[in-house]
């Protein structure tokens, strides 16, 4: 059996076929260190349970983790795929661990979420260290560097693949074949299709090899697809990020303590909107459509230490000029409309744990909660980019995971898990470890149904 | 104060860490970082003596080397922990011994081993030296009593002064006042942490040491050197004891307990120093410090060398090289004692004083509302 891709979806599927009885080769297409696609930057598994198992507390029970869905995709979810979903990752817990991954005692400092949330111990890249090791004792063989190229499919029954390494390729024959190599978000031509130039300018907050290559062999091989595919999960990130592969370190939760310009020096959008993660999933796409997909947050003394320090300093002045100046923006536009904001901020009592009543008044846009004029110096600044995590669009699939060809004809022996499939659940929005929840639960039926259909 | 390319790095990295918080399992550490937004010299040093150089972060690390960020936890705070030992060894004057350290820990030993042989030939003579010597007070027909119990004494309390000094700068300079010292649950959280090498157990599955794969091995070895130490500590203390106050003189009986102790604590050394040199010789350089890994290898052989001579002496008591080894087990011994303040052995002084501290912020903490 071959599977594409090396990420958590990917070894959920190996470590189960291979206890299926076949025999299993991985294909990652980055070198070891990179490993593990996006799960190298997650940190932790949203599951379903009735009761306390050692890893959750409480409860989580199924209506109410579909509600929690149902929220963020605004009904734009298959409930019967998503419903078998969240039942199927009733046992994820003991079953990682079982599979030598280990947690997180308790979490201080950020979220709470030991009702509905499993931390690994040590983030993804050690749950990926972790499934490498099981696997590699059981037997499964992983080749890094290893990149599929073409896939050889007749009327939806996989014969083949052409794959790559070191410059070399060479065509791999398998029984099966699962597609577990992620979405097409590091695919910036792709990206293009959609976005036009604005795709220049977003950073992938995730793995350089995400490139959808074999998504794009699937479809054109004749696969139904699933989600949308403009779509994709984008948040605000710090514009000195890398390109690829910042992860975590580069995210900023400074919006709702001060303004956030444009490249005009003028504010767009309510800064003051709405709660995280709400505010967190709207303000990358916000940014994607601001000119040069640049924009500008502002705080000052009284707010800087109220968020998550960010890996870059911030920009740092004693008047508001000066520091549009240091930003590049118009310092007296930046100025005027800082200006305007302060004297529109009625008072209040501040509370960042609620809706408060600081609001502003008589300004378009508004800004509805958290407002505080910005007097206080120093003045810091960070500029914000869209940071893209994942896309949406992926491959049809059955409760399988068999990839739909024409006519929704399931495959026999194609399968599909993670992110190259998640479409079908997550049609927009985002639930905090739910791609993990979905990598796990589909990745584990594609291994054992693959093996099904090969042993 | 340390190197300032150091500190920079230090800074640098954990200014990474704590944008990413997902290490913070691991160990004191992390929760450390979280409890700062910004790190100064006295923050980066303390925090520095925290690290066990488990190297659990360095392999969960997505940021680490080849990426951009080249993240290398364990390797900028080992830099930064030599460099500690330097900047706190009493006097300062001889802070210069760790630049060399293999070198002058060798050179000190020999000196000893020499000087201890010269002398004992110029006062005791070839015969005395060369033949074989029974029963109560053998040792000290070769070395006399008192030139064997004052040099050692007066290096031991040298090198235990020496230590405390370190120990009261070091905690002066991260921490602040020495009243602050007086805690006694602080002091016995420590102690539980220390004794127990709580650090070295990560997850619960040991170090990344000496390669990605969890063991225990490392804390195995490091208990079996520690409580080696302790035993032959213990059993020096009661020789001492029925020497001044029994009136029994050494050597004693092969099932008396300072021979039991010392026998049993000198196996678990050579074992213990021996392993721990030989993952060292496994370990993953990457995530390491070359001067360290020189500091550590040096005070492991010295540790071996003087639990392995002690060994020697006691299988040969009874035989004429009886005085040619007890004059090489006192001159590595007075080795050991002379250069401890200034090798590897500082691990525990600063480590400790950065466990006390860690234990009052944990406190600290515990009593303060956590906001999610």
């Amino acid at each position: 059996m071959l599977i594409a891709g090396g990420g958590n979806a990917a070894m959920c599927a190996a470590i189960m076929a291979r206890h299926g009885g076949a025999s299993v080769l991985v294909l990652e297409a980055a070198p070891k260190a990179f490993r593990g696609g996006n799960s190298r930057h997650t940190r932790n598994l949203r599951y379903m349970h009735e009761g306390e198992d050692g890893f959750l507390t409480g409860t989580y029970p199924e209506d109410e983790f579909y509600e929690d869905l149902l929220r963020v995709t605004g009904g734009d979810t298959n409930e019967e795929l998503a419903r078998y979903c969240i039942r199927q990752s009733q046992d994820a817990g003991e079953w990682m661990s079982a599979h030598g991954i280990k947690w997180q005692p308790s979490l201080r400092g950020t979220l709470q979420l030991s009702r509905t949330n499993a931390f690994f111990l040590g983030g993804g890249k050690a749950l990926m260290n972790a499934y490498y090791d099981t696997a590699e004792k059981m037997g499964i063989r992983a080749e890094y560097d290893t990149e599929v190229r073409d896939l050889n499919i007749e009327d939806g029954v996989f014969r083949s693949a052409v794959v790559e390494h070191n410059g070399q390729t060479r065509e791999v024959a398998a029984k099966a074949f699962i597609g577990a190599s992620g979405g097409f978000e590091a695919n910036v031509p792709w990206l293009k299709e959609y976005w036009g130039d604005a795709a220049d300018n977003f950073i992938i907050r995730g793995t350089p090899y995400n490139k959808g290559r074999v998504l794009r062999e699937l479809f054109d091989a004749g696969a139904k697809s699933a989600g949308r595919a403009k779509g994709f999960h984008a948040i605000a990130l710090d514009g000195r990020a890398p390109k690829f592969d910042g992860g975590i370190v580069t995210r900023l939760d400074c919006v709702p303590f001060g303004v956030v310009l444009n490249k005009h020096a003028e504010r767009f959008y309510d800064e003051g909107e709405d709660f995280w993660p709400k505010r967190y999933a709207i303000w990358g796409t916000l940014i994607a459509g601001q000119p040069e997909q640049e924009a500008y947050c502002i705080v000052d003394a009284k707010s800087i230490d109220m968020f998550l320090p960010s890996v870059f300093p911030p920009f740092e002045a004693d008047s508001v000029r000066q520091l549009a100046a240091a930003m590049d923006l118009n310092p007296a536009k930046a100025e005027e409309t800082v200006n305007a904001f302060n004297a529109s901020v009625k008072a209040g009592t501040f509370d960042p744990t609620t809706l408060d009543d600081c609001a502003t008044e008589g300004m378009d846009p508004p800004k509805s909660h958290w407002a505080r004029v910005i007097d206080t110096p120093p003045f810091y600044g960070y500029p914000l980019r869209p940071g893209i995590t994942f896309t949406y669009m992926g491959v049809a699939v059955n409760k399988q995971c068999q990839v739909l060809f024409n006519e929704d004809q399931p495959s026999p022996n194609i399968f599909a898990a993670g992110e190259m499939m998640s479409g079908n659940i997550l049609g927009k929005g985002y639930l905090a470890g739910f791609g993990m929840t979905i990598g796990t639960v589909f990745g584990r039926i594609a291994g054992r149904e693959a093996a099904r259909a090969v042993v | 104060m340390p190197s300032s390319e150091h500190l920079k790095e230090a800074d640098r990295v954990m200014t990474i860490c704590n944008a990413c918080r997902y290490c913070a399992g691991f160990c004191a550490v992390f929760p450390a970082m979280e409890r700062r937004r910004t790190f100064d010299t006295k923050d980066l040093v303390y925090m520095s003596n925290l690290c066990f150089e488990c190297r659990a972060c360095y392999y969960a690390c997505q940021y680490a080397p080849p990426h951009e960020f080249g993240v290398n936890v364990p390797q900028a705070l080992s830099r930064l922990r030599a460099d500690t030992y330097e900047d706190y060894a009493w006097p300062r004057v001889l802070k210069g011994f760790y630049k060399n350290n293999a070198f002058l820990v060798g050179l000190v030993t020999t000196v000893c081993i020499v000087l201890a042989f010269v002398l004992t030939l110029v006062f005791q003579g070839s015969t005395t030296l060369f033949s074989a010597h029974q029963g109560s007070g053998a040792f000290y027909a070769v070395v006399p009593y008192g030139a064997m119990v004052f040099p050692a004494s007066v290096m031991f309390f040298y090198a235990i002064f020496a230590l405390l000094a370190g120990f009261v700068s070091f905690w002066r300079r991260t921490r602040g006042s020495i009243a602050d010292l007086i805690d006694v649950s602080a002091f016995a959280r420590a102690v539980k942490e220390a004794f127990g090498l709580q650090y070295m157990k990560g997850g619960g599955d040991g170090c990344n040491y000496p390669d990605e794969k969890f063991s225990k091995s490392r804390m195995w070895h490091h208990h079996l050197v520690f409580y080696g130490f302790a035993l032959d500590f213990a059993a020096t203390t009661v020789a001492a004891f029925y020497h001044h106050f029994m009136h029994w003189d050494a050597p004693y009986p092969y099932l008396s307990v300072p021979v039991v102790f010392g026998t049993v604590g000198g196996v678990m050394m050579c074992i213990g120093t021996v392993g721990l040199l030989y993952l060292k010789s496994k370990s993953d350089l990457d995530p390491a410090e070359e001067k360290m890994l020189s500091l550590d290898k040096t005070f492991l052989w010295m540790l071996f060398l003087t639990s392995f001579t002690g060994l020697l002496l006691l299988v040969f008591r009874e035989t004429a090289a009886m005085g040619t080894l007890l004059v090489i087990h006192l001159g590595v011994v007075a080795g050991l004692f002379l250069t401890i303040p200034y090798s590897k052995f500082a691990h525990a002084v600063y480590r400790y004083a950065a466990l006390i501290q860690n234990a009052i912020e944990v406190r600290e903490d515990e009593s303060k509302i956590v906001l999610g």
